[in-house]
């Protein structure tokens, strides 16, 4: 999983709300055997039309956002299913931070094993990052998560929470596979003092 | 002084790598197997990390879902997909360096086939395989089950496996089965009595007379299904049978290994004052031939029941009910022994091997299966095919009308060509009876291979004793 410190992007403004995962990538393109290669589909219904052509409206393809690598989302953003494609296709696309009053309890950890940090704050909040990100390309939002801090274009800063273990796990780009290599020491000592015992394994 | 374990507790505590005080352990794993559908992503993550397979040489790999089962197979897989998904196996255990039985190997099959057959199975290991019926290697008095797919990439890097305990269950079935009553039979009265939940949260330890006196076939028919009762993995405590069965096998200890082998694994039984969280008793004696009727494993009942009411159950049930007698087509206080099938499957993990065709013969040799009726009998494994052809069963099938197919999960699921079409009834040596598991629309019936034998004979759901 890839380490999150800080992060200066172009934000995109979704105030829908209630984004579900099946907008977030339709089930027709679930039968993959990949993890990445989703990002060409997220949102894929909001964001082509019929004949499969663009919808200059929707706001990642509008030129300002093809960049964008944070979201700025309406309320519960990424409710549905369980499934962790949700996620595979934010980041695939380029995601690394999505911001909301609230997410999803399934989605909200599928994004925190994938590398996204996803950042809860209170309305007005949410209501001032979407009005900073409505101005575009040139008004990139940083979001530190050492200081716990975001930084609109104009300079001002919001503070917002989230939990230490998890904070560790982003800052150090630990999945559960790169926690259970912090105890190699452990595995390689039961391999050592098993193998003997029951070489037949 | 040392307290009283139970067989679960023993592997549990002999696989611990390192626990927090929370609980959360890590669970060195002995054996990982892999099949096609839940490992791609899996190893793509572990390529776009830059990391390996931890342990190759306890990595076995075999493509069984998705192959096509028909004689034909070699000329390639028509569903894009599903031929995708093998290709990718293909290349990833040859990658990573791992053991593969790729298609064309007389060895493939189903996984759960394969590994015991193999001798990758052994008492008192941990076994793990990106599929629910993983407990099915809980015959052995290994602690198998399931995983997902973060999981088979959490084993595949790291050879360990983050678990929390689960409880201990005792299912004890006392005395001797009837003539014509099975080990599918034991484990389908088991979910009738528990529920489809009344194992969640437990691992079932299986003991008895009645569990002792099954042969290693009978007692993986008994563990594949502990997952349909809810619970994480089902054991039976290795014996003397258990050991005969593995000695010899491929990758079995070898003959120096042996005694010390055998000197630890018959130290794998529960201790005789340890404490089990929930136990089941059921008497052999009272076990009937049972059939499913609805679209859940707990909707079982005797072959010489009727079909129930959905007033006959409470509230939450009642409704399950009517949706599933009516998806079933199917009406209350109707005899289970008038449904009339059109499709017999005799396959799957459940009930694929070779002791089961042994059974299958004895029925139907001589005999014409009902006309009209589609049977179709698939090895579990290409050396379970191979053997049913060198002891003659093969013929006694084809010569009854039967299909006999190359190994595979074939009609266990629709994901390869053998499906039901909408409205077509099976009865189905299986373990799920979902809706639309055996393709869309099509309705499943739940039965031991010897009563999926007498049904293609008569044409319809038939109580087994008799026909003996
Ligand atoms: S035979 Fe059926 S239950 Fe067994 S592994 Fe194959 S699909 Fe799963």
């Amino acid at each position: 999983m890839e380490k999150f410190e800080k992060l200066t992007a172009v934000a995109a403004p979704m105030s829908l709300i209630n984004i579900d995962t099946d907008m977030i990538i339709p089930k027709q393109f679930l039968k993959t055997i990949k993890r990445s290669g989703l990002g060409v589909n997220l949102f894929d219904e909001m964001r082509y039309g019929d004949d499969g052509s663009e919808i200059p409206e929707f706001v990642l393809n509008k030129p300002a956002y093809r960049n964008a690598q944070i979201i700025i989302a309406g309320d519960n953003f990424g409710c549905g299913s369980s499934r962790e494609h949700a996620p595979w296709a934010l980041l695939d696309f380029g995601i690394r931070c999505v911001v909301s009053t609230s997410f999803a309890d399934i989605f909200f950890n599928n994004c925190l094993k994938n590398g996204i940090l996803p950042v809860v704050l209170p309305p007005e909040q949410v209501k001032l990052l979407m009005a900073d990100s409505e101005k575009g390309a040139n008004a990139k939002i940083s979001i530190d998560l050492v200081s716990q801090e975001i930084t609109t274009s104009d300079g001002d800063t919001i503070s917002f929470e989230v939990d230490a273990f998890q904070k560790h796990c982003l800052l150090n780009g630990l999945d559960d596979i790169g926690l259970t290599f912090e105890k190699s020491n452990s595995i390689d000592e039961y391999e050592a003092k098993s193998a003997p015992l029951r070489p037949w394994v | 002084m040392t307290t009283a374990k139970t067989l679960y507790d023993k592997i549990w505590d002999a696989h611990l790598v390192h626990a927090t005080e929370d609980g959360t352990s890590l669970l060195y794993i002995d054996r990982h197997l892999v099949h096609e559908v839940t490992s791609p992503q899996a190893f793509e993550g572990l390529r776009n990390a830059g990391r390996t397979v931890r342990a190759p040489e306890k990595t076995i790999a075999v493509p069984d879902h998705n192959v096509p089962t028909t004689t034909d197979r070699a000329l390639g897989i028509k569903n894009e997909e599903s031929r995708i998904q093998v290709e990718e196996l293909d290349k990833n255990a040859k990658e990573f360096g791992i053991h593969y039985y790729p298609v064309d190997d007389v060895r493939q099959g189903i996984v759960h086939i394969v590994g015991p057959e193999q001798g990758w199975t052994l008492p008192g290991m941990t076994v793990v395989c990106g599929d629910s019926h993983t407990a099915t290697h809980g015959a052995f008095g290994a602690l198998a089950h399931g995983i997902g797919t973060s999981e088979v990439e959490h084993v595949l890097a790291t050879q360990t496996l983050i678990q929390k305990k689960s409880l201990n269950m005792k299912v004890e079935i006392t005395g001797h089965l009837h003539p014509g009553v099975t080990a599918k039979d034991i484990t389908m009265a088991v979910i009738g009595a528990t529920g489809t939940a009344g194992g969640t949260g437990y691992v079932i330890e299986y003991c008895g007379q009645a569990i002792r006196d099954l042969s290693m076939e009978g007692r993986m028919t008994v563990c594949n299904m502990a997952i349909e009762g809810g619970a994480r993995a089902g054991l039976i405590a290795p014996d003397q049978t258990t050991y005969d069965y593995v000695k010899g096998r491929p990758h079995a200890p070898t003959p120096q290994q042996w005694d010390d082998a055998v000197s630890w694994w018959q130290t794998l039984f529960t201790d005789e004052d340890a404490v089990f969280d929930k136990v089941l008793t059921l008497k052999a004696e009272d076990i009937e031939p049972l059939v499913t009727w609805g679209t859940s494993p707990e909707d079982v009942l005797p072959i010489s029941a009727t079909i129930p009411s959905p007033d006959d159950f409470d509230e939450g049930k009642s409704k399950a009910v009517s949706r599933a007698l009516d998806y079933m087509g199917l009406t209350p206080g109707m005899k289970l022994t008038d449904i009339e099938i059109d499709t017999v499957f005799i396959g799957s993990c459940t009930n694929g091997r070779i002791e089961d065709f042994r059974a299958v013969a004895e029925i139907v040799k001589g005999k014409k299966i009902k006309a009209g009726m589609r049977a179709m009998i698939v090895p579990g494994s290409g050396l379970v095919r191979a053997q049913a052809e060198k002891e003659g069963l093969a013929q006694i099938f084809t010569d009854a009308g039967f299909d006999w197919r190359l190994a595979g999960c074939s009609m266990c699921l629709a994901m390869n060509p053998d499906q039901l079409a909408p409205g077509e009834r099976c009865a189905a040596t299986s373990n799920r009876n979902f809706e639309g598991r055996q393709g869309r629309g099509g309705r499943t019936h739940l039965v031991s291979p010897q009563m999926a034998a007498a049904a293609a004979l008569t044409g319809r759901l038939t109580d087994i004793r008799k026909v003996l």
